[in-house]
């Protein structure tokens, strides 16, 4: 059997370290022991394989999902799916979940005092296509308060979930909006010490894809861990 | 290298928060191996635990395994073993509101360890031992974690690869327990924080 090619390695201070003390969850949930440093495997390298069973064009566009349209700020949200080496991830699954416009959740836990949007459950999913892309059609969600501090609130955003070609290659995120004042108090925005890393979760507004007389573009591309070219990687032997 | 140079950087995580049920649920897998598919059928049943020991009742866990022949369902698996229709070695589950999970699935086969490379001494098997990968997030997670089930009394567990990387008094966590009555029955316990905190892997 041909030798294991490892998925690259996060590029230091580009993902959140797990206890973040703002983020008053963490501290209760992240884990006090160092991670075992494990060199990828075979299970690492493969990974749950989607098919086109999954492609459902009513889950891409959550305004169309009830009998009436959704209230809100309708928008388009698109971008590719690449590794770090710029090449597209094709046939990959992608699923959103977010808030309705009055930024309340349809989950019985969210406490918000805001109304539920009967025509907007906030679920989508999706299959990129052979260049990699995605694109889901929804309103724009609200931003709402928590508890995490006095005066908290999450700046608006959608959630992201992205398997890519490996169970190393899992991803789940949030993607924000241009110009939000929110996200500077955000302490989940806020959660990766590397500036740039953070404004990549940034969408783009775009003209090119929004719609004349119907919903506005963003353009959100996300990048999953490149490839390294070794076969395998020093292996340091036993456990430390 | 700069994060500046211009060079694609993987996507940063960030929290599945407490509302993941929405965006989730859709593709919650329990039961991963329908009545066609070969192997020894098992459950599993556990609970997610944090640091003060109270049960986390919005966890969400992601299973990968292989076949009882200890093959993935992905193209880079090119083992000349046999794959099973109807096994895709996928599930999902979320904790219920008692922070329990269960799920139920066949016992994987062995799958090969990286060829050993370099002095002799590092002795881990050709072959894994049978484990189940797994990728838990909650709401307080920034990111998710990463660790492996394995099975008790398997005399492969004495020279895994990833085991063997493991300080020897935490191996345990990583080992699910066999119910007394019912020998396809194991409780396997996922502790995110404090004593007996369960291993995680970098990968």
């Amino acid at each position: 059997m041909a030798p294991f090619r490892p998925y690259r390695r996060y590029h230091p201070g580009t993902q959140p370290e797990l206890l973040h003390p703002a983020y008053v969850s963490s501290q209760k949930r992240a884990p006090s022991q160092p991670l075992v440093h494990l060199p990828h495997t075979i299970s690492e390298v493969t990974g749950p394989v989607f098919g086109d069973e999954l492609v459902d064009v009513k889950a891409s566009d959550l305004t169309k999902q009830h009998s009436a349209e959704p209230i809100g700020e309708r928008i388009i949200v698109s971008g590719r799916v690449i590794d770090e080496d710029g090449r597209p991830l094709p046939h990959t699954l992608v699923e959103i979940w977010q808030a309705n416009s009055a930024g309340r959740y349809a989950h019985a836990i969210d406490q918000h005092d805001a109304p539920l949007d009967p025509n907007f459950t906030g679920c989508g999913h999706t299959v990129t296509d052979a260049e990699g892309r995605y694109r889901f059609v929804t309103i724009k969600p609200g931003a709402y308060p928590w508890q995490n501090h006095y005066n908290a609130w999450r700046a608006a955003h959608i959630h992201f979930s992205v398997f890519g070609p490996a169970f190393a290659t899992r991803l789940i995120s949030q993607m924000y909006f241009p110009g939000d004042p929110l996200m500077v108090n955000d302490p989940i925005f806020n959660c990766t010490a590397d500036e740039s890393a953070r404004n990549r979760l940034i969408s783009l507004f775009d003209l090119k894809t929004t719609m004349p007389l119907h919903a506005l573009g963003y353009q959100f591309d996300i990048v999953m861990s490149g490839r390294d070219a070794t076969p395998f990687e020093q292996d340091h032997g036993a456990h430390r | 290298m700069t994060p500046d140079s211009g060079t694609l950087r993987a996507t940063t995580w960030q929290t599945v928060g407490p509302f993941f049920k929405i965006g989730l649920a859709w593709l919650y897998r329990e039961d991963l191996a329908d009545a066609n598919v070969l192997g020894e059928r098992i459950e599993i049943t556990g609970h997610v635990f944090d640091a003060d020991g109270n049960t986390v009742p919005d966890a969400v866990l992601e299973l990968w395994q292989a076949n009882s022949q200890g093959k993935y369902a992905h193209p880079e698996d090119e083992q000349n073993k046999p794959i099973d229709a109807g096994f895709s070695g996928f599930g999902r589950i979320a904790t219920d509101d008692q922070g329990r999970f269960r799920f139920t699935t066949i016992k994987p086969g062995q799958v090969p360890a990286p060829e050993i490379s370099g002095k002799a001494g590092t002795a881990w098997a050709p072959l894994q031992a049978p484990h189940i990968n797994v990728s838990v997030c909650t709401r307080g997670l920034l990111r998710r974690l990463v660790t492996r089930i394995y099975f008790p009394d398997d005399a492969a567990n004495a020279a895994d690869f990833a085991l063997l990387k493991v300080a020897p008094a935490r191996r345990s966590t990583l080992i699910a327990k066999r119910s007394a009555n019912s020998p396809s029955k194991f409780e396997w316990n996922l502790v995110l924080k404090g004593s007996n905190e369960t291993v995680f892997f970098d990968i």
